[in-house]
């Protein structure tokens, strides 16, 4: 089992937000538009470095997806900001027509999604906003897994020309990717080979996942866990190669499991290489009030969980 | 007095080819393009300073416009082809399979002279407001205009624009409400009464002009005055009156003509009251 070092805690967040700056950093076209969330959603080290290059737009979700997409239009490469729930939900019908069928160089943040958004309850946490956004053609669907690998996804989407969604959370979690690992839209990252079952995660769920391989190796069991940073384009390769070797999988991530990571997964395996499969994931219902990490219990989001879920896996090979 | 009726033979031809293209179709909104028909031709063939042969996207230096109200997408397709965006035979594949005259503006189909979507209601002030201030912070100084309708600022994004320009001085947008006075579901005022749109943008720290939208003289220098009002500090209105299917007798100021094609027939008799200036297509 590969060795993984906790290298601090950090919020996803704050990776984003130090992400930005070196964007703008490298492209002066690179602007910023928030709902008044600057600080919650970490766009203030932006603010504060390139004020002339932020636009305040107020509690007006729907103009800013819209007025980044003029803005796109003119050359510029915006990102817009808010919680995911409101950067995606709210804004639905002004992302499809302005940014993603328009095919603009928006590039959408989604801050506190998930149940670990917390205390501020369901409707603030958003577990749909993966499949609203992967369903649209033309977007990029990122969910990076720790504060590194944020900081990094934020790099990429910069650089890359067209609409992208990038979601992330609001809690400080375990880093434990280093500045030195790579990172490449659509290319999945193989964090330790395995080969009694494939446990392929996305966002807050890594490092648990990471976790359950270390349980699981105690007991004998090989696991091998990937790492699919994004979910569109999904990275069919390594997935099915990883199962082709482990005959099972455990899909794991912080959103419903209809229309998340594990619906994807699954949609590719039914048409290439069907195999037993488990979902750790939120099944069709809305989150609650309650701190992060009980959250995550309650609604098994975490690393006992996806210990028995690889167990039953392996049981239906 | 030349130039005036030179504007006005335009845009009776682009009259004609909506007629023309939605009967062909069998397809389409007359009305509204129909009643901007006056418009499109002193924006594209006088007021805006733009490059018809060479249309990029970006619209560095020269002036852009924003069709918010996508639905009349015939009369932009007319004038931009006019214009010599693109060949004016193209105009005959509107609404067909594999056209790039999409039934609502598509920047997917790479149509010359579109920059964006539209269709679904009350975008359009707010990306034409992200083209003004990228515009502004590359120190551009050309403008950007956006057109509406009446019916249209029913929807609340409309408001979350003015208030935004208004409030952070967007001096370089003209936006444009055709004001007919008529929607799908009956006239504006019974099915969701604005009152005055002149106190509300003026409320929100707008210049606000009026006019007649099917009176070309009118028309031109009130366009010159909205120019005159840019960079001052306040984005500008222009409340634009016009008749709903204007220069077809049984069209006007009639909903049932929004968004329903003529029969031939009814074509024939459209097209006999509106002379043919520049050649059909």
């Amino acid at each position: 089992m590969k060795e993984y070092k906790i290298l601090g805690e950090k919020d996803t967040r704050s990776g984003f937000g130090e992400g930005l700056v070196l964007a703008a950093r490298e492209n002066p076209n690179v602007v910023a538009l928030c709902a008044d969330l600057t600080p919650s959603v970490r766009m203030d080290l932006f603010q504060k470095e390139f004020p002339e290059r932020f636009v305040e737009v107020g509690i007006a979700e729907s103009n800013m997806i819209s007025i980044a997409s003029g803005m796109a239009i003119c050359g510029k490469v915006p990102f817009v900001g808010s919680f995911a729930a409101f950067s995606t939900g709210r804004t639905y019908d002004q992302i499809r027509q302005s940014v993603a069928y328009s095919n603009t160089n928006v590039k959408i943040v989604g801050s506190h999604a998930g149940l670990t958004l917390g205390e501020d309850g369901a409707t603030h946490q958003i577990l749909e906003d993966i499949g609203l956004m992967k369903m649209l053609p033309n977007m990029v669907v990122i969910n990076p897994c720790d504060h590194t690998q944020t900081k990094q996804a934020t790099v990429a989407a910069a650089r890359y020309n067209g609409p992208v969604y990038l979601r992330y959370g609001r809690p400080k979690v375990p880093v434990f990717l280093t500045e030195d690992t790579p990172f490449e839209i659509g290319k999945a990252l193989m964090l330790n080979g395995g080969k009694d079952v494939s446990i392929i995660a996305t966002g807050h769920l890594v490092w648990p996942s990471i976790q359950a391989a270390a349980e699981l190796e105690k007991e004998g069991i090989s696991a091998e866990v990937i790492n699919i940073h994004t979910i569109k384009p999904l990275d069919n390769e390594a997935i099915l190669s990883s199962v082709k070797k482990t005959g099972c999988v455990v899909a794991c991530e912080e959103h419903m499991y209809n229309g998340g990571l594990a619906d994807s997964i699954a949609q590719l395996l039914a048409r290439n290489y069907p195999a037993p499969m488990e979902y750790i994931g939120v099944d069709d219902t809305f989150g609650e009030s309650g701190k992060p990490m009980e959250l995550m219990t309650k609604y098994g989001l975490d690393t006992e969980h996806i210990v028995l879920a690889v167990k039953k896996a392996i049981e239906r090979k | 007095m030349k130039n005036i009726e030179k504007l006005q033979s335009i845009s009776t031809q682009i009259r004609r080819d909506v007629i023309r293209m939605i009967a062909a179709c069998a397809s389409g909104h007359p009305g509204g393009s129909l009643g901007c028909a006056d418009l499109f031709t002193a924006l594209y063939f006088n007021t805006m300073d733009i490059n018809p042969a060479n249309f990029t996207r970006e619209g560095k230096n020269e002036d852009m416009f924003f069709l918010s109200i996508g639905h009349i997408a015939p009369v932009w397709y007319s004038a931009l082809a006019r214009r010599g965006y693109f060949p004016v035979q193209e105009l005959s594949t509107l609404r067909q399979l594999g056209t790039r005259l999409q039934g609502h503006p598509s920047y997917h189909s790479q149509l010359p002279g579109v920059r964006a979507a539209s269709g679904s209601l009350g975008q359009g002030m707010s990306v034409a407001i992200g083209s003004a201030l990228a515009k502004k912070m590359d120190k551009d100084d050309k403008l950007v205009y956006s057109l509406h309708g009446d019916g249209e600022i029913e929807e609340g994004q409309i408001w979350e624009a003015a208030m935004f320009a208004g409030a952070n001085k967007v001096d370089n947008l003209i936006s444009i409400i055709d004001m007919n006075g008529v929607q799908i579901d009956g006239r504006t005022e019974n099915v969701c009464a604005s009152s005055s749109l002149k106190d509300k943008f003026l409320a929100f720290k707008w210049v606000v002009l009026e006019c007649n939208g099917n009176n070309m003289a009118e028309l031109i220098a009130t366009l010159q005055e909205c120019k005159n009002h840019a960079f001052k500090g306040k984005p500008v209105m222009l409340l634009m009156h016009t008749l709903m299917g204007y220069g077809v007798d049984f069209m006007e100021d009639d909903n049932g003509w929004h968004g329903k094609a003529p029969s031939m027939e009814q074509a024939e008799k459209a097209l006999s009251q509106l002379k043919e200036t520049l050649g059909d297509y």
